[in-house]
Formats: structure tokens, sequence, C-alpha cells
């Protein structure tokens, strides 16, 4: 220990082990981005990496500044159409893992993208799904990672653009739902998985020097917490190398 | 002799080479549905502007993600209806042009069509294969189709599975740029592809932008590149520099730290117009833009040479 970190160098150490090597990711921009070209350089060298954008198996020299950059393209195992990346690979159920965020989530993992307030009148109007909302669907399973705060952890979403595992009503099973949905939010604090018996996200995991407290504060639903609530590893000193060293050395999301 | 007439080295081409200006003209018009395709690649600004210089009014302006061009265009008040799936600045964060026209009418307001990215990549296809739909397995459980009654739903004949459909979209114009072509039109490219095959293959009409014109034996030495065939194509323009602050694989790099700096020069009215006063109405056209961005840019901005090894088209 004796060396300090930052909540988003976590986030992204975090988030990177929801990654096995050889998995196929569907990568979206920001922290998760981090979080899979971190995996990448540590425990899943082999780990595909798949942009939205059209890179299939990519291995940007540079951490990509947005999801489609040139360095996407150098040196990928193949560049396909956007056509293909959508049906043949994400409704083809070829993708393992999903990355997602928002700017509002509730207990279900539902996700807002589109609108704070009504969808006629916006409050904000924000960029809509993307390739959110079929990513929801098709990824085998979705993994969150977002910041905790009253205003995005929400009793009820705004706008669902991007279902979770339970929606207007009905299950992803109901629902006829392909992927498993999110199994995973990671966040500042701590990480909140998917129970089955509880039909809602609970914390499962604290980060170092975290309360439950502090996370219920932050958290615009009441919460229900593990049995057990073990304490995440923090950071490496190589991993916080990796990271400040390589992968973002510019500073773009830590 | 008839032979030697139409021999296909002796045919004549037809040189659609012309300037952007005479190629916005005579395609878009007023209340025309355009499509400036690429997806964070190739995105042909120096069409926007152009656009924009023509003062072109009512535009339904079709986009996967309408980035900094059409929130430009939406500024200028050339865009009456958008249809897309994502706005925002990629990397960065929101359209102030756009935002402000959705969240508060101003300075007019936008029409939005709402879908996803592969609803909208859905909905080019069905444009272009001519089907009167496109089935997709998706939007289940979200709440795009309440705020899209345009997202219908279908019935399988087969399983009787229920899958959602969109309508085909058929663009009055797409404009496509790529790294060359010839005077024909006929289009290459590389790297990130967006939905441009689809794209040419849905509009009525299709401009074909490249920073390089070639001639058509080189295209003829490499036709598995070849992204779009000349016949679909009506102009042509040569126009280096063209998707700057968008990149071309192989010629120019993203031009990150304008997108950085967009933010701040849109966020406030009198900046925003400011820049497009400067670098788009005061500019006579993309070489007047290139003048005017300053060669150091662009020096920094040339994509270091990274050749692949070649195939063999022999037999």
């Amino acid at each position: 220990m004796g060396f300090e970190y930052t909540s988003s160098e976590m986030m992204s150490v975090r988030a990177s082990k929801e990654l096995r090597d050889r998995e196929v990711v569907f990568v979206g921009i920001g922290l998760p981005n981090v979080a899979c070209n971190l995996a990448r350089e540590t425990h899943a060298p082999s780990l595909q990496l798949i942009y939205e954008s059209g890179a299939v198996g990519a291995q940007p020299e540079r951490l990509p500044v947005s999801i489609g950059d040139p360095a996407l393209v150098t040196g990928a195992l193949s560049i396909v159409s956007q056509s293909e990346v959508f049906q043949y690979y994400l409704q083809g159920g070829r993708i393992q893992v999903g990355f997602l965020g928002g700017a509002q989530i509730d207990r279900w993992g539902n996700l807002n993208t589109t609108v704070i307030g009504p969808y006629a009148k916006p409050k904000v109007r924000l960029p809509g799904s993307g390739g959110a909302c079929e990513i929801a669907v098709h990824a085998q399973r979705v993994v969150i990672v977002m910041r905790l705060s009253p205003k995005s952890f929400v009793e009820t979403c705004d706008f669902i653009t991007s279902p979770g595992n339970y929606s207007l009503g009905k299950s992803r099973r109901e629902w006829g739902l392909p992927g498993a949905g999110p199994t995973a939010i990671i966040t500042d604090l701590c990480v909140l998985t998917w129970s089955e018996v509880e039909n809602e996200f609970i914390v499962s995991e604290l980060f170092p020097g975290a309360t439950p407290d502090q996370v219920q504060a932050k958290c615009g639903w009441k919460l229900k917490f593990a049995k057990t609530l073990p304490e995440a590893l923090a950071p490496t000193r190589e991993e916080v190398r990796l990271l400040r060293e390589k992968l973002d050395p510019q500073k773009l999301y830590l | 002799m008839l032979g030697a007439e139409t021999a296909p080295n002796l045919r004549v081409m037809i040189d659609k080479r012309c300037s952007m200006k005479e190629a916005i003209a005579n395609t878009v018009q007023d209340g025309s549905s355009v499509y400036i395709e690429g997806f964070t690649h190739l995105i042909c600004f120096a069409a926007g502007h152009e656009i924009m210089r023509q003062g072109r009014k009512d535009l339904t302006a079709i986009r996967l993600t309408p980035d900094l061009i059409y929130d430009q265009m939406i500024q200028a008040g050339c865009i009456k209806k958008m249809v897309y799936g994502w706005a925002g600045n990629p990397g960065v964060g929101s359209l102030h042009a756009f935002r402000k026209a959705v969240e508060k009418g101003l300075p007019h307001v936008l029409e939005i069509e709402e879908y996803s990215h592969f609803g909208m990549v859905s909905r080019i296809q069905a444009g272009a294969a001519k089907l009167p739909f496109w089935p997709l397995k998706n939007y289940a459980g979200s709440q795009i189709p309440e705020a899209n009654p345009a997202i219908r739903q279908v019935t399988c004949p087969f399983t009787g599975e229920k899958l959602a459909a969109v309508a085909p979209l058929e663009p009055d114009v797409v404009i496509l740029h790529c790294q060359r072509a010839d005077q024909d039109g006929n289009a290459q490219g590389w790297g990130l592809f967006g939905t441009q095959k689809e794209s040419a293959f849905a509009a009525k009409k299709v401009v074909v932008v490249a920073e390089e014109i070639v001639n058509t034996s080189v295209i003829r030495s490499d036709p598995n590149r070849t992204l779009v065939p000349g016949f679909l194509v009506s102009h042509v323009v040569h126009e280096p520099w063209g998707c700057h602050p968008s990149f071309v694989q192989g010629h120019y790099d993203r031009d990150n730290d304008f997108y950085v700096k967009w933010d701040e020069i849109s966020r406030d009215e009198k900046t925003y117009d400011a820049y497009l006063d400067e670098f788009v109405f005061s500019c006579a056209d993309r070489k007047a833009y290139v003048k005017k961005m300053g060669t150091e840019l662009f020096d920094k901005l040339r994509a270091k040479s990274r050749l692949c090894a070649g195939v063999d088209y022999g037999f």
C-alpha cells in the first residue's frame, strides 16, 4: 500500500475484472474503454474488443478518443460495416459482454440516456440510445459502469432507453429478450450485483474505505445489502502504472 | 467495326467531376432529405459547410450520429427535422444547438424522429434492398417505440415470433466521402465503413467526395476495395481535407482538440455564430477553410503511413 489512486482508477480496475480472457466484448467509450484495454494488458490478453463502429479484434495503440478512431482500425482483426456489427455480431449472439452507462439507472438496471423530464418537453435532452438499447437486448451479459449519485441512481427512470432485468412491468424472460441482462454495476464506492431472489440489484462489495451509509446516501432508492460484504481489492501499483503511463497518459478519462 | 468501339478499354468515361458548390447546388434543394454519411470516420464537413453557405432550408437531416456538422447546420437554420440514433459530440458531450432547439424551441423547433443505431442501420438496409420494412430483434422493454410510433411490430410468418419493424429510408441525397474515386464515381474506401454502401443504394442521388481522384485502372487493380460503383453516382467532388475535424484513414487523424474545444465554442450563442461566420460563411470553399486553419495543424494531423501487404488478383 502507501500510494494514492483515484476513484476513476479504482472503477476501471474493478470493471476490468468483470472480463475473462478470450471473451468477446462490445466496448463503449469512456471508463469501459479504459477497463477493457486494461484487462487486455493484464489478465485477459486474448480479449476480443469489438467496437460499434465496426472494428473487430481491435488492438488500439493509443486510447481511442471516440468509438470511431483510426487507431481502432490499424492492426485490427477485421473491419466490418455497421450492418454486420449489429446483425451478425450483436443480434447473432456473438457478444458475450456489453458495457453500458447512463444518466439514470433504477434498481432493475434499466438505463436512461434519452431525456430528463418528459419526452415531449425534456428538461435535459440527452444524446439518446446510439447502440445502447441493442447492446442491452443482445449482449449475453451487461456490465454497467456509473458513479453513484442520488440524481442518477433513481427510484424510477424518466425514460427507459435500454432495458434491464425488469422493465415496464415485465421480466426479461417475459419480454423474450435474448441476452441475460445486467449482472453488475460498478460504481465509485461499491459493486452491485443482480439478485434473482430479491429481484433487484444489491450491494455486494464495498471499495476500500467506503461504508454502507455512504453508499446509501448516494443512492435514490432504499438499497439492499448482501449478507457478507467483502472489500474489493485496491488497484495494484502495476495496474495504476499501466493506467497512467500507457492507457490514459493524457488523462482523458481518469 | 462494332467490336472495337464497344471494347471496354475504348469506352468513353463519363466525367462527373465538379466543385462542391456545383454538386450541392444540383442535388440539395430546400426541403430535401440529406444524409451526409460517415460514422465518426469520413464525415464530409465540407459538404455540410457548403449546404450552409447556399442557405438551404427545411432539410430532413439523416444520420446515425448527428455530430458537430448537423449541430452547425441546426444553428445555421438549415434543418427542419432530424432522423437519428445518437445526438452528441462523440467522446466529449452535448450538441448545444440541438439541445437548445429540442429543449427550448430556440431558435426554432426541431422535429425529431429517434431510433437506436441498429434501428437506423435497419432502415437504411430496407432502403437499399427496396423492401417495405426491415425486421430486427430489438426494443422490447424499451420506451423508444413509445417515443417513436414509426417503430412497429411484425409477426414472423414461420415462427410466430414478434419482431420490431422499421420502414425504409430513401434519402434524396447521400454524400459519401472516401479515400479515392475515379471521374465516373467508382469509389474506394477503407477503415470504418459506417453505412456507406447501404446508404448509396438507398439514396435517390449519390455525391461522391474523394481525397484523391485516380485513374480507373487503379480502381480495377483492387476491385474488392470498391464500395460504390460509379453507375450509382451523379457527382464527383475532389476535396482534400474535406472531413476535418473528422478523419480519413491513411490521410489524416481526427482533430480531437477541436472536438473538445467545440464544447466551449458552441455553448455560447455568440462564439458559436462567430465561428460559423469565420470558418463557414467567410470561406468561399474548402480550400479557403484549409488555408485559414493553417499548415501547422494539418502537418500535425497528417497520418503516418501503415501500408498493408497487398493481395494477388491473378488467375
